[in-house]
């Protein structure tokens, strides 16, 4: 009855898409039907094809499967992003890159969207999906809850992707910095969301360990805050049932504090919070060692959740919201040094009596820096939030320089470590491909992010002391084309940055690939595991 | 009282303190007599169970991962 459930409500689909390709009122929309009505279509025959195959017997051990596919598709979205991340980097430095053939299309302001959600969403979110699947159920003991429902999480959180990341392209967008796809890509965002929520906290209520280990804490953290951010900031009511155009519930100051409430805690908890459930898990498992200090953790994961969500007015300094609410912001983002502090020492401590290990094993390596610039963007993001720095920074290329120490040196770092934990166990190797690649993976990353980050902090303070500097006459010195000549250098290094770190990825990605689908080699492995320390 | 002024009023007094008080308890529990021996527990967890689940019937036989695809 299921199966054919399953048949005719695919088919109701395809058909409505169709209609609503026919008659949508705008280029993105009518793309979306028809990528809605193909990928219907195609369950469509899938799922008459199965109606006749006996029922597979109930599968038992982990569900790894979706995880396999869920570290191809973080590999595969991680390229992606950062390409669009080195071509709008040049965008930038070179506006002829601006094609004008490609205008509307793939100018910055079009492609600027795409790169980061494709980082922050397609990458990282594919990453947090698939590694919190294989924590949740290592360390409950049990197998994945609900069947097939992790497919359903994992294909329909990617099918968002591919609709926000086509939408973007043609302007389909609300203008939310970090929320920008439209209405009918957030309801479905929501639907698997839910079904995301349902199999993580299924698994954990049929866990066979009575205790639930501090990383799921995390994870349940972050799923259920984002789900409660994205609801509430894409409160929008469609201008028709057939065009991507919305227009916003909120308005003025009240749209702005909404915004910047779900923006900041899309990074306090996607970015966050689920990056030390993966850290959590994956630290104390490579170091095989348990975790420091489990108060610590405790006590981080409640002062991170109670501190993070007040954090979001220092967006808005020296704007219409009101000074107590702007200086509340600040005032918790200060506050919140203390618990981002507290997650790194607890992490790095657990390398305590093993710091060998950073000489010998790359991917402890890779861990270690992440950390470190966990540790140093949540100094730097406090000291920007003061309401005098931020008169300084905000605006500047000092923010950008910020957002990426954070995103390609905690995230990026913490994500290729566990996808060089991961590759090997998923498809059952005794080790990676090559630890010396590794080891150029990490090299070419790091000086990739200092390259990034020391221009963008010169680029940045250069530009906002340009801003304000004032004559004798009281008459501003320099006009904005100046600020924008005067950071073309810092602007190419930026780029020259990025390349790197692309380079460090490609590597990845082939050492990955042999690792999974390759020749094993493990003798030659072997050899390679003790590369002295540079 | 309109509704601002009413949420304005209990965040920064009844709601500011019931928070801050869950979050002492939070270091009291966390450091509360007893408990290092579980939290040593807790903290090993990650190391038991690397090959399948736990199955009901305690067999005590773990069932392998899925197969390689």
């Amino acid at each position: 009855m299921w199966e054919w459930t399953k048949v005719a409500a695919f088919g109701v689909i395809t058909l409505i898409a169709a209609l609503a390709a026919s008659w949508a009122r705008d280029l993105a929309f009518q793309v979306h039907a028809v990528i809605i009505m193909l990928v219907s279509a195609g369950m469509f025959i899938w799922s008459v094809r199965q109606l006749d195959e006996e029922p597979a017997p109930q599968p038992t051990g982990y569900a790894d499967s979706v995880i396999r596919y869920g570290v191809i598709a973080t590999a595969f979205w991680g390229l992606a992003g950062f390409l669009v991340g080195v071509i709008i980097a040049f965008q930038l430095a070179f506006p002829a890159l601006n094609f004008e053939f490609l205008q509307g299309f793939g100018n910055f302001g079009r492609l600027r969207p795409l790169h980061t959600s494709a980082v922050i969403f397609a990458f990282g979110g594919n990453a947090l999906i698939c590694t919190s699947f294989y924590i949740v159920q290592r360390t409950s003991a049990a197998r994945l809850w609900g069947g097939n429902l992790g497919w359903f999480v994992f294909w329909g959180y990617n099918l968002f992707i591919v609709l926000a990341a086509t939408g973007y392209l043609m302007g389909s967008t609300q203008s939310k910095e970090y929320a920008e796809p439209e209405w009918y890509v957030d309801i479905w965002l929501t639907i698997v969301w839910v079904a995301y929520l349902a199999v993580f906290v299924g698994t954990i209520l049929k866990r066979k360990e009575p205790h639930i280990y501090v990383a799921n804490w995390f994870f349940l953290a972050f799923i259920i805050t984002i789900a409660m951010l994205h609801i509430v900031n894409n409160l929008s009511l469609p201008v028709s049932l057939l065009g991507s155009k919305s227009v916003q519930v909120f308005s003025g100051v009240q749209d702005a504090m909404t915004q910047w409430w779900y923006g900041h805690n899309a990074v306090g908890f996607f970015l966050t919070a689920g990056f030390l459930g993966m850290m959590y898990y994956f630290v104390p498992k490579q170091a095989e060692k348990p975790v420091f200090s489990y108060k610590l953790s405790i006590i981080h994961f409640w002062a991170l959740i109670f501190l993070y969500i007040w954090a979001g007015p220092h967006h808005l300094h020296y704007t219409a919201l009101p000074d107590w609410a702007s200086t509340l912001g600040m005032v918790f983002s200060i506050v919140l040094w203390m618990p981002s502090w507290g997650g790194m020492i607890n992490g790095l401590m657990t390398l305590s009596g093993a710091w060998d290990k950073i000489r010998t094993d790359p991917i402890i390596r890779m861990m270690v820096i992440s950390l470190g610039f966990y540790g140093m963007s949540t100094f730097e993001g406090p000291m920007m939030s003061i309401r005098a720095v931020n008169s300084l920074s905000h605006y500047t290329d000092w923010t950008i320089g910020h957002v990426h120490s954070g995103a390609l040196g905690w995230n990026g770092m913490i994500t290729f470590s566990a996808l060089y934990f991961l590759t090997p166990r998923l498809w059952g190797r005794a080790s990676l491909y090559s630890l010396r690649m590794v080891n150029w993976h990490f090299w070419l990353a790091t000086i990739g992010i200092i390259l990034y980050a020391a221009s963008m902090w010169v680029t940045g303070i250069m530009e906002g002391l340009m801003w304000r500097e004032v004559d004798a006459q009281g008459f501003l010195v320099n006009s904005f084309a100046d600020t924008v000549q005067a950071k073309f250098p810092m602007l190419v290094v930026r780029g020259l940055g990025g390349v790197l770190y692309l380079g460090g990825a490609l590597i990845m990605c082939y050492n990955l690939w042999m690792t999974a689908f390759g020749k094993q080699q493990t003798a030659a492995v072997a050899d390679d595991s003790a590369i002295p320390a540079e | 009282m309109d509704l601002y002024s009413l949420l304005r009023q209990l965040a920064d007094s009844w709601g500011l303190l019931a928070l801050f008080i869950f979050f002492l308890g939070v270091w009291v529990w966390a450091f509360r007599p007893g408990s290092r021996p579980l939290h040593d527990e807790a903290a090993d967890v990650i190391f038991r169970h690397d090959d399948g689940p736990l199955e009901d019937d305690a067999t005590n036989t773990n069932t392998r991962s899925e197969g390689q695809s």
